[in-house]
């Protein structure tokens, strides 16, 4: 089964609390964990590929105009209270094994060392197959 | 060569205990067949020389492998069960021995995950490379790697012994390579689905390893009643796509379709198989296919029939997708009302909890019962419980056809 997990940082905290304001050893220790969490699912054969997004400086919100041609306008959403700073796409055997892969990511850890304990939205992949016959 | 090569590698693996350097030696084997035989002929008995050749070289690198590790003064060394490097002598003994089955047997292991096993078979019994099994489970190469390298680990801790299992294990174990060369089959059928054709090869390799162990186990009533389970399922695969590449339930195909030859030899299969008395569930299942594809049309299903082999079904094993399709079948035979009775008794089942295809069954129950309102609601419901893009299409559609009836 394939999930998508996507790790949504509070976007009230980006400016403060964000990596680019970390002191470089906090910065060095997170990516040091997202390197060992990478590695270690793809020795558990459950890595399907993962992203790091750009920060919500380089976010564009994009609309169609009535003739087809873009309208863009800086993001995010005033309403938006919180910005995909990553995803991961893993292939695992239930459900419960994606929301433990979960868990470990949300102890990503951040200033002084400590887990972040971010939010991870899990959400199944829709496929091409067939599942069981409607 | 492909049918071969893991007979090579069972007959390696019988003699030496290590997995990955006896997947070495035979594809060294293989290679030097490739050189030789074009030039000085194929030999009398060409799976002898390969087993020959192959065991040769893992003589070579496990004395390798002893004179390193003497150098480090290691000394807890693994001798190998025979003599270093002397062919051995079982081949003159027993030409016709076949290992694939051993092979088999320690590929789907049940201490295996199902995904370790279905990689371990795929690679060593079907001889896949590890690119193509990785690209049928659109997964990337180095993870479909691991998985592989992880299951030969975990059949090495397990202790398992590289042989045959006793007459005692030998059911038990048998079911688990049944089990494994399903579950790769329907992952093949399930993505027969639209024009995605690679991934139809999972369900044809699953039919010929099936072949191939039907072939060791002539005898074997469950080993021919899955051969003929998925020889009548892929019967009907051109007829599962509509031209938009939407998905067709079965009970709305066009039969003209069908694969006639292959419903042929499932039907003899599993006549056969169930004329000697004993019953299983791959055999009851294989049976009911067996009486849906001998039907001329949807309406000539033998309903009564399908429903006494559910019922059957029903009591080897508690498994509620038996029991959601025994509820149609009794609809089928009985009226709605009584499918939808029989439903109640799965909402209780943690199993099936928010699962698509009780709300499925139950949108085509209520549609049956004319209350088209509960069967929209059904039918929305499914789709919005369910992972599989065509099922969801399919169920959307199904919604919008009785909406717009209403209106």
């Amino acid at each position: 089964m394939k999930f998508m997990l996507m790790m949504q940082f509070p976007l009230g905290d980006w400016k403060t609390k964000g990596m680019e304001a970390w002191p470089a050893q906090d910065v060095q220790a997170h990516l040091a964990f997202l390197r060992r969490f990478n590695k270690e699912l793809v020795e558990a054969g459950e890595f399907v590929r993962t992203e790091g997004l750009s920060g919500p400086e380089q976010l564009k919100v994009v609309r169609a105009k009535k003739d087809g041609t873009p309208a863009i306008t800086d993001g995010p959403f005033a309403e938006s209270k919180e910005v995909l700073a990553g995803y991961w796409l893993v292939d695992v055997e239930t459900p419960q094994r994606a929301y433990e892969i979960a868990a470990r990511a949300s102890t990503a850890p951040g200033p002084g060392g400590a887990p972040l304990y971010m939010a991870i939205e899990v959400r199944p992949v829709m496929m091409s197959s067939t599942t069981g016959e409607v | 060569m492909r049918e071969l090569a893991p007979q090579v590698l069972g007959a390696v693996l019988r003699r030496f205990r290590n997995f990955s350097s006896a997947e070495d030696a035979v594809q060294e084997a293989l290679l030097a067949a490739a050189i030789q035989w074009p030039d000085a002929g194929v030999p009398d008995n060409p799976r002898g020389w390969l087993i020959h050749v192959a065991c040769r070289r893992m003589g070579d690198h496990l004395r390798t492998e002893i004179a390193r590790r003497r150098r480090e003064a290691d000394y807890t060394i693994q001798t190998p069960h025979d003599d270093q490097g002397s062919p051995p002598v079982d081949i003159a003994e027993n030409p016709d021995q076949d290992d694939t089955l051993l092979l088999l047997f320690m590929c789907c292991h049940p201490a295996l995950t199902s995904a370790s096993a279905i990689a371990l078979t795929l690679r060593a019994v079907g001889g896949l490379t590890t690119s193509e099994i990785a690209n049928a489970f659109l997964v990337p190469e180095a993870t479909m790697a691991q998985r592989i390298s992880r299951a030969k680990v975990s059949i090495k801790n397990s202790g398992v012994p590289l042989e045959m299992p006793s007459p005692r294990e030998r059911v038990e174990r048998l079911s688990s390579v049944l089990h494994v060369l399903y579950l790769i089959f329907n992952e093949g059928y399930a993505s027969s689905i639209g024009p995605d054709l690679q991934r139809n090869d999972l369900a044809h390799e699953a039919i010929r390893v099936t072949r191939a162990v039907r072939n060791l186990l002539p005898d074997d009533c469950e080993v021919a009643g899955l051969l003929a389970l998925m020889l009548l399922t892929d019967a009907r695969r051109a007829a599962r796509t509509g031209p938009e590449g939407e998905l067709i339930p079965l009970a709305k195909q066009d039969r003209r379709l069908w694969d006639r030859s292959a419903i042929v030899e499932g039907v003899a299969l599993i006549s056969n198989a169930l004329s000697h008395g004993s019953v299983g569930p791959y055999q009851l299942q294989a049976a009911i296919a067996a009486v849906h594809d001998e039907a001329q049309s949807n309406e000539d299903t033998d309903w009564p029939q399908i429903l006494a082999l559910y019922s059957l079904l029903k009591r080897m094993a508690d498994n509620p997708m038996v029991t959601l399709n025994h509820a149609i079948a009794a609809a089928m035979v009985y009226g709605a009302r009584t499918g939808l009775e029989l439903l109640a008794s799965l909402d209780a089942d943690e199993r099936l909890a928010g699962h698509y295809r009780l709300a499925a069954v139950r949108a085509h129950l209520y549609e049956m019962t004319g209350d088209h309102a509960a069967a929209i609601s059904q039918y929305r419901a499914a789709a919005g419980q369910t992972t599989s893009i065509p099922e969801r299409n399919y169920l959307i559609d199904q919604a919008a056809r009785l909406a717009t009836h209403r209106q």
